[in-house]
């Protein structure tokens, strides 16, 4: 039972009595890091804000678990190509974080071309007394300097500093789709349409092409690469998937190009069900691997599937996310949703999925009970601490109480991006320029 | 920024206008405020000069005040914590010496634990430079309770520093604390981040050298082996890396059960990477495990690299094929290769990949010193030949560049029918960089080939190339006109290419024109003042007339140039009228390099 938690965002706007928000708020990716302590949000603005969980504190308990802001750093500016006449913009596209590695924490953001490593760090000491100057800074008479002072460290209110430590450039022609941290924790991979490439997280000026599908003759394309991801603990595997609906897996043990994957996994399609439509909606959004590295997952745009990483011929498990919008793909198509791209995320336990629809609706399904629920991240329908109710979509004939009808759906509010706490039962949601935090059960 | 450092300099006027303090602390309070000054460069600069601050402090300040200031700073940025991490390693006599060397352990513990690789290396560089410093007491007392709170700490980057520490307290501690200090390595060995087994991996060698040989049969060999199947690939090629120099420090007759398993293993292992590894340290590895082994295992293993499905790989392998077949032992040496490497080599030679291809023709040539004359012409030559003809232009540049090899065997004529139609293509390939790159080789042809054969056949080219159309490769063909002459000597460049630039002067581009002035520069020094004075310099004082501006400044600057090579009398009579009149040039350029000319450094005598 999902409580709602927290909303961060768009409150100025509502108090200030206007609902326009601007453009560059949406939040355009978000996630957990490793121990789920913090939550980054990356915008269209090219900014990242990093919320951290507030530890237990006695004298206000209901305050635990709380996720407050607790650094919000410009990662990308825009920019322009002057050697292609194309404006680079500051939005970011993902956000990966490191496993920590010292007090400090690390993340990767890349927008559509480049990739900067992040430290997040404190400070919470500053140097004090200066030879040359006195408390409030006004300088000393050099005569008056009859022996040296050393500076000595003061305790001083916490500081959180973003500092940008490498910047990842000139890498790619074409959009950054994805980026993942490779389990040796020493090399990452950024993906564009046409290309992977492999990067040591130390080194920038140079980087491993290790996927290309670029035709010889661009006019022949006829599929490019969505998403990629490594796999959580085999260093040497990662999985592709494509525009076709197909994903690839791939051995970096075998050849240092991987053009040739190992395994292909790939559903035929069903020829009663074929339309004009059917090729665009089996682009795959999304493709992320299990925790336990058995299964894949990869969404579409009505369905989201689960794979056995032993057997590729069709999907172990295929959940409808809205299939009720199959007779509405031609207005779709028209008003351009048809190619939203949904992302998808594994609960810690591999055991529930959860993946976005529309009208700011999100979808979870039980893996082990096959039961499924459509929730709501609203601020007008759930007050703090609500429980979440599930809502219901309802297909033709007669409209029951509490049910909405396909026709009011608001399209315009898509849930694109969500994460998953990777322990706990704690789900963070982006609805346009809104962040909504659920929680399982609160104390 | 700009502000402070305005007021510094204002500080230091009216100290200057008289004031009465300590005059020898007020370079030291800059310095000192400058350690946190909002510039980088100055911080650094101070962190650069912080022995002259210990100095000024004293030997127990700087214990007492400047070392714990100097181990909270690890906020800053990378390079100053990286100059700061090698200050400290030579800071023992500032901190009074050998006795209290450990007041230095904790600054440097705490940069051992940034995250940025070359900082912590360089913490850890001075972290065993001072070890030698300690007295065994301190060692015990002090460093190796560092090394083991590193080794034991939360995040990785102390566990990873922890690893380059063991093997130099080891040999200077008690038994018991050898015992802990095994213990400490064995668990970083098996440490939960690959980025600690890859640190514990790659110190793996030279902790085995400091340990007893019977610790290195029974602990080593284990954490090797261990290592050596690591579920990642960026362990296990470490491993590779540790197998030279465990194999170096066991006994030949142990060899064969302790490490042959694993390294047959890692030659074969699944991943390229690892392979490659083996691959690249092939000549460490065969001279760590000796004649006897190499001829029965390293000889198929080296076959099986060179026929490697990955590129990446065949490359690597290729590039060993002279360094292996070197070391072979001598007695049957010839047969290994005629029998068991050699058809691999033909086999690379009209391999897919090119730079498995360049790899080999960097090496090949290397081969017919060790099989000699008769071999090298019916085996290797027909090789060469066809590397000479290969699609790629990397793989003939690499077989020309190393012709002296076959030169010493069987004289280049052998060679010389197919190097010329090579050497001609690759003159004129539509790659710039690739013709950069043979005219490089042309002074190293020129020797082997003789005057004779040059004149004949690639003198033609050397001039063409004065005329390229890109001026690094005129550029080039300059220089090479000297290095030419610098062989040939000065009557053959009266002969043979003065003539020729001179005539350059008058083409009605004017870029040839100045081609022959930079000509002028590199040559008027290795042909002598004759040859200058009575052939060059004409030229030069005639294109003062130039209607090009460009040209007519190079002629100042090429006076400049040559005015050492000429008599002071010629200076005076012929070139100094020329510059002047230059100097009242009406373009503003040829004014002023008249003027740098007239007073150069060469000149001030002859024109004052």
């Amino acid at each position: 039972m999902l409580r709602q938690r927290q909303t961060h965002g768009g409150q100025n706007d509502i108090k200030r009595g206007k609902n326009v928000s601007m453009e560059t708020d949406i939040i355009s990716t978000v996630e957990f890091n490793s121990s789920g302590e913090l939550l980054a949000t990356g915008d269209k603005g090219g900014r990242v804000v990093v919320f951290q969980r507030e530890q237990e504190s006695k004298s206000q308990p209901q305050r635990r678990g709380e996720y407050n802001v607790y650094s919000t750093f410009q990662s990308h500016e825009p920019e322009f190509d002057y050697l292609k006449s194309l404006e680079i913009e500051e939005k970011i596209n993902k956000i990966k974080w490191l496993p920590q590695q010292n007090a400090a924490y690390f993340l990767l953001s890349t927008n559509d071309k480049t990739v900067k490593l992040w430290k997040i760090s404190e400070r919470d000491k500053r140097p004090e007394g200066y030879n040359l100057k006195d408390e409030d800074g006004r300088i000393r008479d050099p005569s008056t300097i009859t022996s040296l002072r050393v500076p000595v460290l003061q305790p001083m209110d916490l500081m959180v500093e973003a500092t940008a430590r490498r910047v990842f450039s000139n890498a790619h022609t074409y959009h950054i789709n994805s980026i993942s941290v490779n389990s040796d924790l020493q090399t990452y991979i950024s993906t564009d349409d046409l290309r992977v490439n492999l990067w040591n997280l130390e080194i920038t000026d140079r980087s491993f092409n290790i996927v290309d599908i670029k035709p010889a003759n661009m006019e022949e394309l006829t599929e490019v690469i969505t998403s990629a991801e490594f796999h959580p603990q085999h260093c040497h595997t990662f999985a592709y998937s494509s525009s076709k609906g197909s994903i690839r897996l791939c051995d970096m043990r075998q050849a240092a190009l991987c053009d040739k994957h190992c395994k292909y996994f790939e559903e035929p399609e069903d020829p009663s069900t074929r339309s004009f439509f059917s090729e665009i909606i089996s682009s795959i959004s999304d493709v992320k691997f299990s925790h336990n590295g058995r299964y894949l997952m990869t969404r579409d745009y009505l369905t989201v599937k689960v794979w056995d990483l032993q057997m590729e011929n069709k999907p172990l498990e295929t959940y409808q996310v809205h299939d009720y919008l199959r007779g509405k793909l031609c207005s779709l198509y028209e008003n351009d949703c048809i190619f939203d791209k949904f992302e998808c995320v594994w609960n810690g336990s591999d055991s529930v999925i959860m993946t976005g629809s529309y009208n700011n609706f999100f979808r979870m399904f039980d893996r082990n009970t096959k039961r499924d629920v459509t929730l709501e991240a609203s601020r007008e329908n759930s007050k703090p601490r609500a429980i979440l109710k599930p809502r219901k979509v309802c297909v033709g004939g007669k409209r029951r109480k509490d049910e909405i009808s396909v026709d009011s759906l608001d399209f315009s509010k898509k849930i694109l991006h969500t994460t998953w706490h990777p322990q706990e039962n704690i789900i963070a949601v982006a609805a346009t320029n809104n962040l909504y935090i659920f929680q399982d059960k609160v104390n | 920024t700009l502000t402070l450092r305005t007021q510094r300099h204002s500080t230091t006027l009216t100290k200057m206008a008289g004031a009465d303090g300590d005059d020898s602390l007020y370079p030291i309070a800059v310095l000192i405020d400058e350690l946190r000054n909002e510039d980088v460069q100055l911080r650094l600069n101070s962190i650069k000069k912080l022995s002259t601050i210990a100095l000024a402090l004293g030997v127990e300040r700087t214990r007492t005040e400047l070392l714990p200031f100097l181990t909270d700073t690890i906020y800053d940025e990378d390079e100053v914590l990286l100059a700061l991490a090698e200050q400290l390693g030579n800071f023992t006599m500032l901190v009074g010496g050998p006795e209290y060397v450990h007041c230095l352990l904790p600054p440097l513990e705490s940069l051992a634990t940034v995250e940025e690789t070359v900082v912590r290396d360089k913490a850890v560089e001075s972290l065993r430079k001072i070890s030698q410093e300690h007295s065994p007491v301190d060692l015990e007392v002090h460093f190796e309770p560092l090394v083991k709170r590193l080794a034991s700490g939360d995040w990785f980057t102390s566990r990873t520093s922890a690893c380059g520490l063991f093997s130099v307290c080891y040999p200077r501690v008690s038994s018991t604390v050898k015992a802990e200090i095994r213990q400490h390595f064995r668990t970083l060995c098996s440490d939960d981040t690959p980025m600690v087994r890859r640190a514990a991996a790659s110190k793996l060698g030279e902790f085995a050298k400091v340990l007893e040989l019977d610790y290195v049969k029974s602990d080593i060999i284990s954490l090797f082996t261990a290592l050596a199947s690591d579920e990642q690939d960026s362990v296990r090629l470490l491993a590779v890396e540790a197998c030279v120099s465990i194999a170096t420090l066991l006994p030949q007759e142990d060899l064969e059960t302790l490490v042959m398993p694993t390294l047959r293993q890692a030659a074969e292992d699944k991943s390229w990477r690892v392979r490659y590894m083996v691959a690249d340290k092939f000549s460490e590895l065969q001279k760590a495990v000796g004649p006897e082994i190499t001829k029965n295992d390293l000889v198929p293993a080296f076959q099986n690299l060179l026929k490697d499905c990955e590129a990446e790989v065949r490359a690597a392998a290729a590039n060993k094929v002279k360094e292996f077949c070197e070391n072979l032992p001598e007695d049957n040496r010839e047969q290994i290769i005629m029998t068991h490497i050699l058809p691999c080599v033909k086999e690379l030679v009209s391999d897919t990949n090119q730079h498995v291809k360049s790899a080999l023709a960097s090496v090949i040539m290397g081969l017919s010193t060790i099989l000699g004359k008769d071999n090298t012409i019916e085996h290797l030559l027909p090789l060469f030949l066809a590397q000479l003809k290969d699609e790629c232009p990397e793989v003939r540049l690499n077989i020309i560049s190393n012709l002296d090899c076959v030169n010493e065997v069987i004289g280049i004529r052998q060679l010389s029918q197919s190097l010329l139609p090579a050497i001609v293509e690759l003159a004129e390939d539509a790659k710039w960089r690739v013709r950069l790159a043979i005219i490089e080789y042309m002074p190293l042809l020129a020797g082997q080939l003789g005057v004779e054969f040059f004149d004949e056949k690639l003198n033609t080219l050397c001039m063409a190339w004065l005329i390229d159309h890109v001026y690094a490769i005129r550029e080039a063909a300059t220089c090479n006109l000297m290095k030419l002459v610098e062989k040939f000597g000065a009557d053959w460049a009266q002969n043979t290419i003065v003539p020729k630039v001179l005539g350059m002067a008058n083409d009605p581009n004017y870029l040839h024109r100045m081609t022959t002035l930079f000509c002028i520069n590199a040559l008027s020094d290795v042909c002598g003042r004759d040859i200058t004075t009575k052939q060059m310099l004409p030229v030069v004082l005639k294109m003062s007339e130039d209607q090009v501006a460009n040209v007519r400044f190079n002629v100042a600057k090429s006076l400049q140039k040559i005015g050492p090579v000429l008599e002071k009398i010629t200076l005076q009579n012929q070139v100094k009228p020329v510059l002047d009149k230059l100097a009242t040039d009406k373009d503003m350029d040829v004014k002023y390099f008249a003027h740098e000319a007239l007073s150069g450094e060469c000149l001030p005598y002859e024109y004052s």
